[in-house]
């Protein structure tokens, strides 16, 4: 099963509750796999010691327009989702804007007089590795300048199989990346914070996941500050909470050494374990063990 | 010489819009006619790449300058290869008509 551990807003605990979860699923001995998919900013691999299997090069096709070929009539350029064919026919102009580019494929099917051919353009890498415990850690990582982590993120669930559990580390907001990793998720746990700005969030989250015909289960850090309005959403909405997590320096801490606090704090680590149970048996699976 | 202001609206009272590529109107002066046009930005609300669609757009009426506030990254080198003058304009209370009879000085 897929786990995609997933948020609105950025900053509530997403890696903080996938890397826990990760890391006590594996210590008891479950079949577990973690893949980072916020691929413009992957940091899992900073919790554990990792060494790399492979590294793969995820490209796409962007056209190249062969000018003498070209017989001005402009059909790529209109059929271009994107505004990434700039076509001038006056000033004979007429260029690719790599960076707006998607890789669709359009305006080679568009062109009639053969002037377009396309060439790969790398966006990112799709990094496998195990633990020291031999756990797999997949992490989708976006090149600097390019704009769409989408196939990345793609590539990298693809690379972590269908076998036992694995947690999908979504990328924050309610776009693109994110809707493509929940997409493929069995099941899909929001973290939010107790504030009207975790609480706006949240209710786009769930929106966006209504329409996908998923429904999520929600986790509150931070659970001790801010506000009711979070709690009385989800009553409203009857949205299970499966586990509040109180707001604790050492937590902090920890986390921002790259330590994991499942391993140093015994209440957290039983808390992770019995969110990672909800999860499993909510969901009838059960886990497979290795 | 024609050149491209971009405009908050459809009369000469409107102010120059600060945005390029989604700026909301597109005027197009002719310095030797007088003949001014009002053309919608049908890039507006563009999810991407507004800025390029903007210039292919007034580069297809033949301008040889912009006016506008601001330009996005994308099309410094699309208007040099254009040859089309990019003119920064801060001024977002000044109208069309102040800047058209600056153009006519």
């Amino acid at each position: 099963m897929k786990i995609a551990v997933a948020s609105g807003k950025g900053g509530t605990g997403k890696t903080f509750v996938a890397t826990n979860l990760f890391n006590v699923l594996s210590h008891r001995g479950d079949n577990v796999t973690l893949t980072d998919c916020d691929a413009e900013a992957p940091n899992d691999l900073l919790f554990f010691r990792t060494r790399i299997v492979s590294v793969t090069e995820v490209t796409h096709q962007v056209p190249v327009i062969n000018k003498d070929a070209c017989t001005w009539c402009g059909r790529c350029s209109q059929w271009c989702n994107y505004n990434a064919i700039f076509y001038v026919p006056n000033a004979k102009v007429i260029e690719v804007i790599e960076s707006l580019c998607h890789g669709c494929g359009a305006c080679s099917f568009a062109c009639n007089d053969e002037a377009i051919t396309e060439k790969p353009v790398t966006l990112g890498t799709v990094t496998s590795c195990r633990t020291d415990k031999n756990y797999p850690l997949i992490e989708a990582r976006l090149r600097v300048n390019e704009m769409s982590p989408v196939r990345i993120i793609k590539a990298a669930i693809k690379e972590s199989g269908d076998d036992g559990v694995v947690i999908l580390d979504a990328p924050p907001g309610t776009s693109c990346p994110f809707i493509q990793t929940v997409d493929k998720a069995d099941y899909v746990v929001l973290v939010t914070e107790p504030t009207p700005f975790g609480l706006s969030d949240l209710r786009q989250s769930v929106e966006t996941l209504k329409e996908m015909r998923k429904e999520p289960a929600v986790i509150i850090n931070r659970s001790d500050i801010g506000d009711r309005g979070v709690a009385d959403y989800l009553e409203k909405e009857k949205i299970p909470l499966l586990a509040e997590i109180r707001y604790d320096p050492a937590i902090a801490r920890a986390y921002s050494e790259g330590r994991l606090v499942t391993d140093e704090i015994p209440e957290l680590a039983s808390l992770f374990e019995e969110l990672a149970d909800k999860i499993i048996d909510g969901y009838g699976t059960g886990s497979s063990k290795r | 010489m024609k050149v491209a202001i971009t405009s908050t609206g459809n009369t000469l009272d409107s102010k120059v819009d600060q945005r390029f590529g989604r700026c909301a109107w597109f005027v197009i002066y002719d310095t030797e006619t007088g003949g001014i046009e009002f053309l919608p930005n049908p890039n507006r609300d563009a999810e991407e790449g507004a800025g390029p669609a903007s210039v292919q757009l007034v580069a297809s009426r033949e301008v040889q300058k912009i006016i506008s506030g601001e330009f996005g990254v994308k099309i410094k080198s699309l208007l040099d290869s254009l040859k089309i003058q990019m003119v920064m304009y801060k001024e977002p209370e000044k109208t069309i008509q102040s800047v058209i009879d600056m153009l006519k000085n």
